[in-house]
């Protein structure tokens, strides 16, 4: 239990899964729209602000979790209930709970029907979502994990757009498919670790090295699935064109960053010599899935599906940044999976609110809207240029390191990735110059309203993180050091004979 | 000489200027008088800040201003040492021009959008500015960003098939080598050295002793192509594609902030991140050489074959900009000079003729240079401005470009290339060949016979003025290169 640090004071993660699911357990008892919008905004807006003592209170020079606490929960079964966050997790938490609130505002007029439901959905996911990032019991992990697939696949099927049942069954199979071989990984390690579920007893064990391999295999397909790395990505573009704009938004900044967040939690601590043997493969993966995301993005002509294959390629940096195992690639992939969450998130609640007006996410039906929506197109520019790793915007520093990491291990391998990069400016611009300035004949877009406060309200705060991230990143990478510092060096603690034969068959 | 840093301020507002400049463009938009107004103040205003620092660079201090800290090592800097004040001086006194000759063109002509043209001309002048004080390749990159990203609506003004044509190309071409070639070069560099900050001086470069050598050689080619805007062939198809763009911008664009940008950026790198001592000690130098006279000879060859003015000046700023790194890369002091003083003459010379190809737009409408029989007896100012823009261009005293000849030409002996030589003699030739018979027939050709009078006179007095400010600025440094010279010799040291 030496890895725990227990603070004293309120317990704060608790509050912070309880507190939506409350909520929407008292909408339950309500039949007002207008009052489900203003008690859902002030329910995860209560949360944003009790999740900021976490920050505040987090000791950065420790790589112990922290804000820990543990009950029994199951005793015949040994399952409790343990949560807790470290540097790795504790960005991803606070990025969940500050999220939600514009997800809210995002769905305050988008959302016409059965609005309390819809409202539950949303608190339901914030309760799973939290869970999962601070749960360090397994089985508390695994239920919070399924959880979130429900309100996700509600969220997707009632609200949805014209394909939605298509698209809510593909992603609720593609990823209850990929868990339940986690489930049989979870039971294995249960019964060697003594029948306990406690996850980071579970890290730095000898198992025997083909059942690591197995057991990564187990992990590598429920995370892999939903991150999605190439060739599991097909649920995403669709889940993501049929979602409501809401919807998209959790997709794309919190749900996709659970298959990262697994790999580092999980993959990495239980099954290092694994990891090492199939870094090869999974970098190669990550590569293509960089270069594919970025050729598929150029073609597509709806801008959420551009947005969603644009994810595959920046979620493939993550990945990259991830296994080349070294500090500056574990920390830049972090900070990108923030990043990505940011300006992500950010460009499909543009989309939305271009949907909500013109009630079409093509491409062409978009063009030439900024000479009457200005203050719209400047968001959306920021935002795009973000994507793309612009210089000065958050996604620049974090592309920045993870390549820089990925040179230190292998020259060709960070040239490879390169091309997504380019990739990446091609069709963000494009996009952007289709909407900005379209060409000589675009539709007439005369009757379009610019942005009114909510909206504006809404994008702002991403704009601040843009460049907020991106112009002083050390704020945030201060956060994660110790741990990724830790983690590193427990791996070559752990693997460091392995790692130099291995290495030799790498190069 | 002794380089001290100083922390100054001045150098964060300099680049402020232009930025409030464009936000006062942008929110006083509707008033015509009072935006131009706000475009000229900031201009004179920088012109000033800048002007401010000249003592104490000459006095070889290194002036610092830190802004941003990213990583260790990556942060956004500003410094001013000789080399930033070469560009800054030439990019803010050409904006004083500059606006005043755009108000005379842009009215004159009536054009559309008068106002997001103004904010993104302060604009592309606040990241040139931001180029000039760069203290590391990152601060570099992104301001290089900047520029390109800014003049994208200069170039796409006119909103036509052609404009957007033309933009796309620029953008395509800007954007792509950026990412393809910097980005990977500024990032290996870091994980090489760990820093991306400039050295202090021409010599030491960045690298460790031990760097190897196909690994510089590589980020040295990455370099030298991910600054497309310096249009060395084959990356420079997107210089003339931008020519559908209004006069003002082709004049800010091939003179002073775009192409100028590029060339900058690439010498800064070869000067400060690889250092003399390492491309003289890798070969980079004299290769780098022979393959800008490529570009040299080739440019000016197909600027002969055109007939419409605004891209023969195009062609010809390709074949220019070469210069610049033909110089630099020639490793000797005098080449050095010479390519690093031509920054400075080709944008005065190629800005004046640049305005004159707008002014004979405004005034006739005539765009290609067989309409221009005769013209020159009509508008002898203009045409006399061109005559001795082109008189620079061709190298020829006492006008600005034979400061840069002679001393490319002493250059190319000093390090030994004849071969270099027989470039730089040929590509004067050329000059003279597409140059002069522009002036020659404008004063001593004959209007078309049975034309009517057209009343055609001279451009607005706005226009004209800057033109002939511009053109005695060309003579004034020819026959005084000391004036900036000096900033020249304290980059040689």
């Amino acid at each position: 239990m030496d890895q725990l640090l227990i603070n004293p004071g309120p317990p704060l993660l608790s509050i912070l899964i309880f507190l939506p699911l409350a909520g929407a357990l008292f909408l339950l008892l309500v039949n007002n729209e207008n009052f489900a919008r203003y008690w859902t905004l002030a329910v995860t807006g209560i949360a944003a602000l009790l999740s900021l003592p976490i920050l505040t209170g987090f000791d950065r020079g420790s790589a112990q979790f922290q804000f820990v606490e543990k009950h029994a929960w199951i005793e015949t079964l040994n399952i409790n209930y343990v949560v807790g966050v470290d540097g790795i997790s504790l960005l991803l938490l606070l990025m969940t709970t500050f999220i939600m609130p514009f997800c809210v505002l995002a769905s305050w007029t988008y959302i016409k029907t059965r609005v309390q439901s819809f409202m539950i959905c949303l608190l339901i996911m914030e309760s799973a979502m939290v869970g999962v990032f601070v749960a360090l019991d397994f089985v508390l992990f695994y239920i919070l994990w399924e959880a979130m697939l429900i309100p996700m696949y509600l969220l997707i099927g009632i609200w949805g757009g014209p394909r939605k049942i298509y698209a809510s069954i593909k992603f609720f199979l593609y990823t209850l498919a990929g868990s339940v071989l986690l489930l049989v990984g979870i039971i294995w390690l249960y019964i060697t670790n003594n029948y306990s579920f406690f996850i980071p007893d579970m890290m730095w064990q000898h198992y025997s090295v083909t059942a690591q391999v197995l057991l990564f295999l187990a992990f590598f397909l429920a995370f892999a699935i939903k991150v999605p790395m190439f060739p599991f990505h097909t649920w995403l573009p669709a889940a993501h064109v049929e979602a409501p704009t809401a919807g998209s938004v959790i997709l794309a900044s919190i749900l996709l960053k659970m298959g990262t967040y697994g790999f580092l939690r999980f993959a990495l601590p239980m099954t290092p010599e694994a990891t090492v043997m199939m870094m090869p493969y999974v970098l190669g993966l990550s590569i293509a899935g960089i270069i594919y995301g970025g050729f598929t993005a150029l073609a597509q002509s709806d801008m959420k599906k551009l947005i969603a294959y644009s994810s595959v390629g920046h979620m493939g940096f993550v990945t990259l940044g991830i296994f080349v195992l070294n500090q500056q690639g574990i920390e830049g992939a972090i900070l990108q999976m923030i990043n990505h969450g940011v300006t992500t998130g950010a460009l499909f609640l543009c989309v939305g609110m271009i949907y909500e007006r013109t009630h079409s996410r093509e491409l062409l039906s978009a063009t030439g809207v900024g000479q009457y929506m200005p203050v719209f197109v400047t968001f959306l520019g920021f935002f795009s240029l973000s994507s793309f790793g612009f210089p000065g915007t958050n996604s620049f520093v974090g592309e920045f390191m993870i390549l820089a990491g990925t040179f230190e291990y292998s020259i060709p391998l960070a040239l490879a990735a390169i091309p997504g990069a380019v990739l990446a400016a091609a069709y963000m611009l494009r996009m952007l110059q289709k909407v900005v300035w379209g060409g000589t004949d675009n539709p007439d877009q005369s009757w379009l309203t610019d942005l009114n406060v909510r909206e504006i309200v809404t994008l702002t705060p991403f704009l601040i993180f843009v460049f907020w991230i991106g112009l002083s990143p050390q704020h945030f990478l201060d956060l994660m050091q110790t741990s990724v510092t830790n983690l590193l060096d427990n791996f070559t603690a752990y693997s460091s004979q392995y790692m130099a034969a291995a290495d030799l068959i790498v190069r | 000489m002794d380089h001290t840093t100083v922390h100054s301020p001045a150098l964060l507002i300099a680049l402020l200027i232009p930025l409030i400049g464009t936000l006062g463009v942008m929110f006083r938009g509707k008033e015509e008088n009072v935006r131009e107004g706000i475009s000229s103040v900031s201009s004179i205003l920088l012109f000033i800040t800048v002007c401010t620092m000249i003592p104490k660079v000459l006095a070889g201090k290194i002036l610092m201003f830190n802004m941003f800290n990213l990583l260790p090592g990556v942060s956004v800097t500003l410094r001013a040492d000789g080399m930033s004040m070469i560009f800054a001086l030439v990019a803010s006194s050409l904006w004083t021009i500059a606006v005043f000759y755009s108000m005379g063109y842009m009215r004159g002509l009536n054009e559309h959008a008068q106002t997001r043209f103004n904010a993104c001309f302060a604009l592309a002048i606040f990241g040139a500015i931001g180029v000039a004080f760069s203290n590391n390749l990152f601060t570099l990159y992104l301001f290089y960003e900047v520029v390109s990203v800014c003049t994208y609506p200069l170039v796409a003004h006119h909103q036509d098939e052609e404009g957007y044509e033309g933009a796309k190309k620029y953008i395509v071409y800007l954007t792509t080598t950026a990412k393809a070639f910097l980005l990977p070069a500024m990032i290996l560099i870091y994980v090489l050295t760990g820093t991306l900050d400039f050295a202090t001086n021409i010599n030491t470069g960045i690298f460790p002793d031990d760097v190897n050598r196909w690994v510089v050689t590589m980020l040295y080619v990455f370099c030298l192509f991910g600054f497309a805007k310096n249009g060395i062939m084959p990356f420079h198809h997107w210089l003339p594609g931008a020519m559908v763009a209004p006069t003002p911008v082709s004049a800010l664009l091939h003179a002073v902030a775009v192409v100028k940008v590029g060339v900058f950026c690439t010498t800064r790198t070869m000067l400060y991140v690889f250092g003399v001592n390492i491309m003289d000690a890798f070969n980079l130098g004299i290769p780098t050489a022979y393959f800008v006279g490529f570009t040299i000879i080739m440019a000016s060859v197909i600027a002969l074959s055109k007939d419409n003015l605004k891209s023969r000046l195009a062609y010809s700023t390709v074949s220019q900009l070469s210069y610049i790194i033909l110089g630099v890369a020639l490793l000797t002091p005098s080449g050095v000079e010479g390519g690093l003083i031509h920054i400075v003459n080709h944008a005065f010379s190629k800005i004046t003729l640049f305005f004159c190809a707008g002014a004979i737009y405004v005034a006739t409408h005539k765009k290609y240079i067989s309409e221009m029989e005769g013209l020159g007896r009509t508008m002898p100012f203009t045409f006399g401005a061109f005559a001795i823009a082109s008189l620079s261009m061709i190298g020829a005293p006492p006008v600005a470009g034979f400061i840069t000849k002679w001393n490319l030409l002493v250059g190319s002996i000093e390090a030994h290339q004849i071969g270099i030589l027989l470039i730089l003699l040929a590509s004067t030739l050329l000059n003279a060949a597409y140059f002069a018979p522009v002036t020659y027939r404008a004063f001593f050709g004959s209007r078309p016979e049975g034309e009517v009078f057209t009343g055609i006179k001279e451009a607005p007095l706005a226009m004209l003025i800057p033109i002939l400010i511009a053109a005695t600025i060309s003579v004034i440094i020819g026959i005084f290169p000391n004036i900036m010279m000096q900033f020249v010799k304290a980059v040689t040291g």
